[in-house]
């Protein structure tokens, strides 16, 4: 029952990205233009990135430094790309919040050991994913202000995502692995190496000596912090570990926070608990094969991150999507996109005190919800439905019915309700409302996006700038809330899924007959060389897959960009100077999921 | 006003609980109509998608329908209508596994030579992440997917990797799991092998009148093939060659 609800603001119309790239190449006469496959960029020397950001932020207008990521060239097999170049290349997907459509792309050759300048001082968002880049690929970002591991920890040896870098139980470097067929001599992994000899530590590295340096967290992030100069009482700052698991138990999460009295003075995130290294094993996955581990990212939404993943291969490959299986996947992303929603509010109210009861009636519609996926892709959470060109199946007879049902009478119904009930509440209000502010701008600047942004006021929804699927045929809003505090964060949520619905009412009465796959299907896809990036507005933000193709039956490379990782920068800058009981739920109206964060 | 949250909260559960008492007031509660008595309290339960009140289902007593795409653990089917299995150890269910659970020894004849029979197949339930791809691949409809979901043990190997024998159920057992599907796949099954018989029969009578055709030609048959295949060597030879010769 909040009484301000901001109309969907107009795009100023979609980015001239060739006209972008033009100015940069004004500025930068050295830069220079590729194309790789779907994909258009400018390759830029490492001492003319901050120019080049620079002059896209503000003469561009891309103020959204959506991704950053790497690429080791070490065992390309491709043809397009010359053998002899450097062996990196540090790649950044910008994009404009005002003008919505494709993204600018910048590359950057570096080789192995030589330094890069950081991005964080003109885009401080990029400061999450350069420490990824360093954990993984061990590139030295010059300038970073923290740069240090953030995925692994200090005792392990070596950067995974290096092509040349083997875990434990190496087997091979692609699948399908040899030893399964016809004579199957595989061997458990637990049987090649004993108990123990598995770990190994860098060279000058001691696991018995080790302590984990505080140090890193500052003393204070907080400008109107005095650190016990003040007038009256001398006071000394602690530094507290919340969790890894408390914070609500979104999962393993940390985070270490230095504390006056009961104020936040400083907070570091601290993540990486649940890391399997998911890139990793998808380049050696097959392009098929990626599809249910993307399941398992955000395992909320399974049905978003597919239409992710299978956006990006699509895209590199050419494919059209039948119109059924279009509407389909709309119809099962806004199912998620409730789910997701419903589950947030939730733990909002979790995180608030109102334990377990909140969130247990939030979900009940959501079993009815995953009722509906179970029938129709046989799982409830872990669905794996998408395919390349199309969905796995068609649905079965009577759902229909039922989803109109749901989507008609309970959905409606039961967000009514959860407003009814949550949204005027006294707790609810006085515990949001003010909590957790950081402005439009910052958020930008901090590559955050989703619920987030537009519970700022930013009307940044990629359904509606860069429209994939069938969206452009719905008739919905974005709504947007101008206080950015968590209140807001949490009714962002019952608008959007109250959007969701109509969405979902809209393309089950809509929903056409016809194919649900093209092409041929069948189980290896060779897309042609090249590289894309394809990403769908997730219930968390922007989830966005970056691919490259090297012509053959794996990905080269294999990125995503999880929103709950990147949304994770903005937790220090709207935690410090408010209490710890508001860290937490701070923290929860952000939603995270760490099978996402962690990847 | 202080307290109004309060209220409206326990309206909800007022609400609730008059619902579930109203349902549990009729001689059998909406929510288990149409569920199936196993007897001993033992209920399977289909749940309208209009239930109001308790949605709850006292699991292990009471169990929710499982729709009939769920999946789980893949096996392998038994086809009891030829008395053999279906799987030929052709290995796409390997190739295509995602986590690679799947490792398949192929089947020899008393010669050594390898037969279209997989000697063992072992699926690794700890690790399957039940993605169905070795069902959605499977040329000869061999592997489907298990809704027994209750594989709880103490210790993980050998018990929770499946061995051929394990894995193995009869066709009618599936028929009775996935009955839509197997409708449609007997269906297609029958048109497919009707097909091959018609192909095939056109190939004996192509056959014999080729037979008779070359009867009446007295042509040195074997003779012919016999340079075919020299030529075929030839050939191979030759392009050895040129290609030691590139290789210089």
């Amino acid at each position: 029952m909040s009484d301000i609800v901001a109309p969907t603001a107009t795009m100023a119309g979609p980015l001239d990205v060739a006209g972008t790239l033009a100015l940069v190449q004004e500025a930068l006469p050295d830069a220079k233009p590729v194309s790789a496959g779907p994909t258009d960029y400018l390759e830029v020397a490492p001492d003319q990135l901050i120019e080049a950001l620079q002059v896209l932020r503000d003469q561009g207008g891309c103020d959204l430094l959506s991704s950053i990521t790497c690429t080791d060239y070490l065992s390309y097999q491709g043809r397009a790309r010359a053998k002899d170049g450097p062996r990196f290349e540090v790649v950044y997907h910008l994009y404009s919040t005002a003008q919505g459509g494709d993204c600018v792309v910048l590359h950057v050759p570096v080789d192995d050991g030589e330094p890069l300048p950081t991005a964080t001082p003109v885009y401080p968002g990029a400061n999450l994913q350069e420490r990824e880049v360093w954990d993984l690929y061990g590139l030295v970002f010059e300038g970073h202000p923290n740069l240090r591991r953030i995925l692994l920890w200090d005792g392990f040896e070596g950067h995974p995502m290096r092509k040349d870098w083997h875990e434990a139980y190496y087997e091979e470097d692609q699948k399908p692995f040899r030893s399964r067929h016809p004579r199957a001599d595989f061997a458990r992994s637990e049987d090649k190496v004993p108990w123990g000899k598995n770990t190994r530590y860098p060279a000058d590295w001691d696991p018995d000596d080790w302590q984990e340096p505080v140090t890193y967290v500052p003393v204070s992030q907080d400008p109107r912090h005095r650190n016990g100069t003040g007038d009256h009482l001398s006071t000394e700052s602690v530094v507290v570990n919340l969790g890894p698991h408390h914070p609500s138990t979104h999962g393993v999460f940390r985070m270490v926070v230095r504390i006056e009295g009961e104020t936040v003075i400083a907070l570091e995130p601290d993540m990486g608990y649940l890391h399997r290294n998911h890139e990793k094993i998808g380049e050696r996955n097959t392009w098929l094969m990626n599809m249910p581990f993307t399941d398992r990212l955000d395992y909320i939404n399974s049905m978003s991150n597919n239409w992710g993943y299978a956006l990006a291969v699509e895209k590199l490959m050419g494919l059209e999507v039948p119109e059924r299986a279009e509407y389909l996947r709309v119809i099962m992303a806004e199912l998620s996109r409730i789910v997701n929603h419903l589950w947030s509010i939730g733990f909002i109210l979790n995180d608030l005190g109102a334990l377990q009861t909140p969130a247990l009636y939030a979900i009940e519609e959501r079993e009815m919800i995953l009722d509906l996926f179970e029938s129709v892709s046989g799982a409830r959470m872990m669905c794996n439905y998408l395919r390349f060109g199309g969905v796995h199946r068609d649905l079965p007879a009577g759902w229909a019915e039922r989803a109109r049902y749901v989507a008609h009478e309970r959905l409606p119904r039961a967000l009514d309700q959860l407003d009814d009930l949550l949204s005027g509440n006294e707790i609810v209000n006085t515990r949001g409302r003010g909590v957790g502010y950081l402005s439009a701008e910052q958020l930008i600047s901090l590559s955050v996006t989703g619920p987030m942004i537009r519970a700022a006021g930013v009307p940044y929804d990629i359904r509606r700038c860069e429209p994939y699927g069938v969206y452009d045929r719905f008739d919905f809003d974005i709504p947007t809330l101008p206080h950015s505090d968590v209140y807001d964060r949490y009714y962002i949520r019952l608008l959007e899924a109250r959007e969701s619905v109509r969405i979902v009412q809209q393309a089950l009465a809509g929903l056409p007959e016809g194919d649900i796959l093209a092409g041929k299907g069948g189980y290896v896809f060779r897309p042609p060389e090249g590289e894309a990036y394809g990403r769908v507005e997730g219930p968390k933000g922007e989830l966005g897959f970056y691919l490259v193709s090297d012509g053959k039956p794996n990905p080269y490379r294999y990125h995503i960009r999880a929103p709950s990782y990147i949304n994770l920068n903005a937790l220090a800058p709207m935690t410090v100077g408010y209490k710890v009981a508001d860290a937490i739920v701070i923290l929860g109206a952000i939603d995270i999921v760490l099978g996402e964060v962690d990847r | 006003m202080f307290g109004t949250g309060l209220l409206k909260g326990l309206g909800v559960t007022f609400k609730h609980l008059v619902d579930t008492y109203k349902d549990d007031m009729q001689s059998t509660p909406a929510r288990y109509q149409g569920s199936d008595d196993r007897g001993k309290g033992l209920k399977v339960i289909d749940q309208p998608v209009d239930q109001e009140g308790l949605l709850t289902i006292q699991y292990p007593e009471e169990r929710r329908l499982l729709p009939e795409r769920f999946r789980y653990i893949p096996m392998l089917i038994w086809d009891t209508e030829t008395d053999e299995e279906r799987c030929t150890a052709c290995g796409i269910c390997a190739k295509v596994c995602p986590p690679q659970c799947i490792w398949i020894t192929r089947a020899t004849d008393e010669a050594g030579k390898p037969v279209t029979r997989p000697q063992d197949f072992f699926i690794d339930a700890t690790i399957c992440m039940s993605c169905n791809y070795c069902v959605e691949f499977c040329p000869f409809d061999a592997i489907k997917m298990d809704h027994d979901a209750e594989l709880a043990s103490f210790e993980r190997f050998p018990h929770l990797v499946y061995d051929k024998g394990e894995l193995t159920v009869p066709l009618d057992y599936y028929a009775a799991l996935w009955p839509t599907q197997y409708a449609e796949e007997q269906e297609r099954r029958a048109q497919e092998a009707a097909e091959a018989r018609a192909k095939e029969e056109a190939k004996a009578a192509r056959a014999t009148t080729k037979a008779v055709k070359k009867e009446e030609e007295e042509a040195p048959a074997p003779e012919a093939k016999l340079s075919r295949a020299e030529e075929l060597k030839q050939k191979a030879m030759e392009r050895a060659r040129q290609r030691r010769a590139a290789q210089g």
